[in-house]
């Protein structure tokens, strides 16, 4: 009870951090260009362009306008793309599966690799494999991903041939979602893309992981779990593992909120047909009601995610005191 | 043959280019069911003694001499798995403060029948019985119910009890507590201690007590065992180094007892402070803060002598005159 409480607030915080980024967005839409220049031609007069403006709502009061972006956008309307001619929300609805499975194929290699890693880094601090990956990581952040991702194309596709370049190959139809997770050829044109992204989290993650763990392993709990004879496997991954899991869970979530939001960079070098890719184009055409949907998505990929995150936290530590509660 | 027999036992920490040592020599043993205390101020090497039994010194910690004898084994050359083994089974360990000591995300039953697991072979039941039947022992209240509790909805000293418990587990024939009250209430204190006591006497098991508090020496132990600077200063049984303490220091610490004073005087303590680690002085290393202290004792390291078990490193005790306590008995 006093979980869905907490589940229920932290939802109604959810909606009113939306509330603030559909402002934002419509204040951006309300000041930048003129809807009836990209409408109608030079040809027009301005007595007409007037008389449309009418018509359209552009001459109401502020709050009204935004009043009824806001009935629209609740109801799933973020006005019309110039360029595709489409709903905003459906154009970059049919390109959201492509940068999902790019970021779900991200975070797997984060944390296929990240965990471990962090893990043996923490416990033995002074091996010289350990210092090699500390060292490898400071390179990894500082090498930024389009540098990445232009080498690995160089390397695996121009030179070794061995994986292709650009795109997402073939897709398939899963319950309307256009997924490359079911064909090989979508499976390894998601390869590159996804180590590219997963390059500049991963370091962030491992030395996340290993600083966290090497704190906790410091604590009194953990000194009592060796004396109480426990085997190093169990004082590692079960005392030490999971107390690190909070934080990192923490930040983890945020960052893959960010790496969903932001992969234009890898998007554009790998041609990846994904929204980071279609935000870059609709900048360049000035597709303002294309720019403030994907802002308002992005913001609610954001929101969702942070969310989520919170709600596990407090599934996972059970020392959070949920508000209200008398746990 | 004692059960414990620790024999000059050294314990180093390199740092850098420096080697601090925290013990020079140290030699104590314990009998079965024995109760022995180790006092001394912070720093003087009692926590580190009681730690590098089990090996569990923190990094970069190390024993660099001397030999820790128990159940026909060396506990200073044992292999790591032969150590587990011995760690929470045969010597199990209770800690200074219970709001650290237990895993803030893991149940106090994970807690409790892990260590059965890790030591015998037996079922997650029989190990989850004994664990309630330990409860019930440290006197916690519907122990079935607490099993499934994370630490942080027990107080303090339900805390202290859970760690007690799981101390008793295994039946050890040692425990050692690492200043088991110091960070409980003080209504809480005198409680544990008790419980710490009869358990101890009940099961014969023999209790290595470091602590700082006099009170809790005299009422708990049966031996004591004062430190200063890394060395055991003086030893004896508890009753004839409180009653007629014979180093200067040990007379200082009991000096400084609140209740060794009237009330509204001004409180006794022991002039200037303990030597840091690296900057222990030659002699008797109690020499600058002495009052007795003369030009022999800056010579050499005095020996631990006396009679009756009743020994001090203190080259004057002739000289020094008879203790005289404000009260007969310290108490709390």
């Amino acid at each position: 009870m006093d979980y869905l409480y907490f589940a229920v607030r932290r939802v109604l915080q959810a909606v009113l951090v939306m509330f603030v980024i559909s402002l934002i967005g419509f204040s951006i839409q309300d000041n930048l260009g003129d809807p009836l220049r990209e409408l109608v031609g030079q040809s027009v007069s301005e007595t007409e362009r007037q008389a449309m403006r009418d018509r359209m709502g552009l001459n109401d009061p502020f709050l009204v306008q935004y009043g009824r972006f806001l009935g629209n956008a609740v109801q799933g309307d973020l006005g019309n793309s110039y360029f595709f001619k489409k709903p905003a929300l459906e154009v970059i609805a049919a390109k959201f599966p492509a940068t999902l499975e790019l970021v779900i194929g991200a975070t797997l290699i984060i944390i296929t690799f990240a965990i471990p890693l962090g893990v043996y880094c923490a416990i033995r601090p002074k091996s010289w494999f350990a210092k090699f990956i500390m060292g490898f990581s400071i390179v990894g952040i500082s090498v930024p991903v389009f540098l990445t991702a232009i080498f690995s194309i160089y390397i695996f596709s121009v030179e070794l041939g061995w994986m292709p370049s650009f795109g997402r190959g073939e897709t398939s139809d899963l319950l309307g979602w256009q997924s490359g997770f079911l064909t090989l050829d979508g499976l390894v044109h998601l390869i590159l893309p996804s180590i590219s992204l997963a390059s500049i989290m991963m370091p962030l993650f491992i030395r996340l992981i290993r600083s966290e763990m090497m704190e906790i392993l410091q604590m009194d709990y953990i000194r009592f779990a060796w004396a109480k004879g426990l085997y190093p496997k169990r004082v590692w991954f079960l005392h030490a593992f999971k107390n690190t899991l909070l934080p990192v869970i923490t930040v983890g979530g945020v960052q893959i909120g960010t790496m969903l939001a932001y992969t234009i960079l890898t998007e554009s070098v790998f041609q990846w047909p994904g929204m980071g890719f279609l935000f870059l184009e609709a900048v360049n055409r000035v597709d303002t009601p294309l720019i403030i949907a994907y802002i308002i998505v992005v913001g609610l990929i954001f929101v969702v995610t942070n969310t989520i995150v919170d709600l596990v936290y407090t599934w996972v530590n059970p020392t959070v005191k949920l508000v209200g509660g008398t746990s | 043959m004692a059960l414990l027999t620790v024999r000059n036992l050294e314990v180093e920490f390199p740092l850098g280019r420096k080697t601090l040592q925290a013990l020079y020599g140290v030699d104590f043993s314990l009998e079965k069911g024995e109760r022995l205390g180790i006092v001394g101020e912070s720093g003087t090497g009692k926590s580190v003694a009681a730690f590098s039994i089990l090996n569990l010194l923190s990094k970069p910690g190390r024993i660099s001499r001397g030999e820790i004898l128990f159940e026909g084994s060396d506990l200073a050359t044992l292999n790591d798995d032969a150590m587990r083994d011995i760690r929470g089974n045969r010597i199990s360990m209770i800690f200074q403060d219970p709001m650290m000591t237990l895993n803030p995300v893991l149940t106090i039953g994970t807690q409790m029948i892990e260590c059965l697991k890790a030591h015998r072979n037996i079922s997650r039941e029989a190990a989850r019985e004994i664990a309630i039947s330990k409860l019930k022992e440290v006197m916690i209240p519907s122990p079935e119910n607490r099993m499934d509790s994370y630490p942080h909805e027990l107080s303090g000293g339900m805390r202290q009890r859970v760690v007690i418990a799981i101390a008793l587990l295994t039946d050890p024939s040692i425990i050692i507590a690492d200043e088991p009250t110091t960070a409980l209430d003080v209504t809480i204190q005198a409680e544990i201690m008790v419980l710490m006591l009869e358990l101890c006497k009940n099961n014969s098991v023999g209790l290595i007590l470091i602590t700082h508090d006099l009170a809790v020496v005299s009422q708990v132990t049966e031996r004591v065992m004062v430190m200063y600077a890394g060395r055991v200063v003086e030893e004896g049984p508890t009753r004839d180094v409180i009653q007629n303490p014979q180093h200067p220091y040990t007379r200082g610490l009991i000096k400084a007892l609140p209740q060794e004073n009237r009330p509204g005087s001004r409180l006794n303590q022991i002039r200037g402070s303990m030597p840091a680690l690296d900057a222990i002085p030659a002699g008797c290393a109690f020499n600058p803060r002495c009052d007795y202290a003369d030009g022999e004792c800056l010579k050499a390291i005095p020996p631990l002598l006396g009679k009756k078990g009743h020994k001090a490193t203190c080259l004057h005790t002739d000289r020094i005159p008879p203790f005289e306590s404000a009260r007969q008995e310290v108490s709390t």
